[in-house]
């Protein structure tokens, strides 16, 4: 919001001017020291060995391991967010239409999870998949099935538990959305002798598509560098682009390699966010916590 | 809006099975964490606090919590006054400037975490702050920077600048009209900022398992190491403490702000 600006002067203006740089300088500096530069020297390193080199990007595209951990990865991150629009859409839609009581219930229940640590709901979903866990315990009590299913340790475990915690930010940003959406207009479209269906197809939805398009690009530029859920859930076989980095510097100590790994998938982030900037704010996109 | 029955029922049904979706693995695992039995059996055949005793009682699991509150705390501590400047900075100030400056400060949100993660690794080993606290908390800073920063803002918009024009033209300065006038009313979302950033610390995990060692391993790091070795019961007992330690923060946090 723009403060009221006595226009005193330049020279009053300067010194506001400073006052305010002085005030965001701390958090800045914190995050030029450890975002920035990080993020800047894992490039330098990607493309500098003892001189210039794109090595560690020939690599990339020469190697076949590393193709098919970025399409897996993209696959996932695609599965999780359609899926994530799927099941979030029908919560934050009733969010929105329920009496205020209900509505903070259903918040509630998506809020709580997401404030939950990443760590525990994925040590969750192991306790709950595995061969001698809580769902397959049920289902043989039931007399539903005679051995266990494999849930986890592959690529389903990976997607149920991913879409799990990246669930919120689809539910948060399409209800913020959805909330703005003037009831009038849906009056106006039933009085005019729309059915609720067409009220809905017609009216409601095309106005709910900037959260829409927010909560996907959370959900799919998030799940495209997840970590814990693969590495825990994966069973080792379901290598994302992270666990290409993470084990590049752990295992191999190979640090070009991570890095160059790592500035594939920020160029990815980024050209999606700049995509996206394009239709919705980015400040929007990311204040919907 | 109306609809017809059974798309009512169909849709109450779907909603209603995507809540327990997101809410029941969280629930499972406190009954979990008080069985009697070695294996993770629901429902538990028998009932005990074994698990909870040999968290207590364990010397690695006790050192590991110290280190998580320590930098939980510490981090709070620097954050809050850091991302409330800054937060009263880009909101204040009409400078293009801030607008990209707002944006740097989101960072962190944007960046995958494994990026951040490994090229903090390579930073700190440069200058010799892996395996230090001092490392785990400014790390910690930099994540946490974002919640306070997005809660005071929107706190500030909500809140009259002129308000504090009066108190300034009736002769405060600047700081003294800040803390006087404008504080109290932005004290929700700065205390729901700082609790954001104590959860996020709290429940931080990829940077610490690149940068943190030695006797400065938080919770999740060990944690996260035990657990792709098996599943040790005493996890479900530390997981049952910290979900109901960021379900009150959160209540504290969110209940503060609808008062203001």
């Amino acid at each position: 919001m723009p403060a009221p600006m006595p226009d005193i002067s330049r020279q009053y203006q300067r010194r506001e001017q400073l006052t305010m740089l002085a005030l965001a300088f701390p958090a800045l500096l914190m995050i030029l020291l450890l975002v920035v530069l990080p993020v800047g020297w894992l490039a330098w390193q990607s493309i500098w060995h003892d001189g210039f080199t794109l090595e560690n990007y020939r690599r990339i595209l020469a190697e076949d391991i590393y193709w098919r951990s970025f399409a897996l990865t993209f696959e996932i991150s695609l599965t999780v967010t359609v899926l994530a629009v799927l099941l979030g859409y029908p919560i934050a839609y009733a969010a929105s239409i329920v009496s205020r009581g209900w509505s903070i219930v259903i918040l509630a229940l998506v809020v709580l999870p997401f404030w939950t640590s990443v760590l525990v709901r994925a040590y969750a979903w192991l306790a709950l998949l595995q061969r001698t866990g809580v769902i397959n315990q049920l289902l043989r009590q039931l007399g539903l099935i005679d051995a266990p299913l494999a849930l986890v340790h592959n690529t389903f475990g990976t997607v149920v538990a991913t879409l799990h915690i990246l669930l919120p930010f689809m539910v948060l940003p399409l209800y913020a959305t959805m909330q703005k959406i003037p009831r009038d207009l849906l009056q106006a479209g039933a009085s005019l002798g729309a059915g609720p269906v067409l009220t809905f197809w017609q009216i409601f939805l095309p106005l709910s598509l900037p959260g829409v398009l927010a909560g996907c690009t959370l959900v799919f530029v998030l799940s495209l560098g997840f970590y814990i859920t693969p590495e825990l859930l994966g069973g080792g076989r379901t290598v994302m682009v992270s666990m290409l980095v993470s084990r590049n510097v752990e295992l191999y100590d190979q640090w070009g390699a991570a890095s160059a790994v790592g500035v594939v998938l920020l160029l990815a982030v980024a050209a999606i966010f700049f995509v996206v900037s394009r239709f919705v704010p980015l400040d929007r996109v990311l204040g919907q916590r | 809006m109306n609809m017809s029955r059974p798309y009512r029922v169909a849709f109450v049904l779907v909603c209603v099975l995507v809540l327990l979706y997101l809410i029941l693995p969280i629930l499972i695992i406190a009954p979990m964490s008080f069985s009697g039995a070695r294996y993770l059996a629901f429902p538990p055949p028998s009932l005990s606090t074994r698990w909870y005793q040999e968290y207590v009682g364990n010397a690695a699991w006790m050192q590991a919590t110290r280190v998580t509150l320590t930098v939980a705390v510490l981090t709070v501590a620097i954050a809050t006054p850091l991302g409330v400047a800054a937060a009263y900075a880009v909101s204040r100030s009409t400078w293009r400037i801030m607008r990209v400056i707002h944006i740097t400060l989101l960072l962190p949100l944007v960046v995958p975490i494994i990026i951040t993660a490994v090229g903090i690794f390579f930073v700190y080993a440069k200058v010799g702050l892996v395996a230090s606290l001092t490392g785990l908390v400014l790390a910690n800073v930099m994540l946490g920077l974002p919640y306070v920063i997005i809660s005071v803002v929107a706190g500030l918009q909500s809140f009259d600048a002129t308000q504090e024009m009066v108190a300034r033209s009736l002769g405060m300065n600047r700081l003294r009209s800040f803390f006087a006038v404008t504080l109290p009313q932005i004290k929700a979302s700065v205390i729901a900022g700082g609790i954001f950033a104590f959860i996020s610390a709290m429940d931080e995990t990829i940077v610490a398992l690149f940068i943190s060692g030695g006797q400065y391993q938080p919770l999740t790091k060990r944690m996260f190491t035990a657990l792709r070795d098996e599943i040790d019961p005493t996890i479900a007992a530390i997981s049952t403490l910290m979900t109901a330690a960021s379900f009150m923060l959160v209540l504290i946090a969110t209940t503060r702000r609808k008062d203001s």
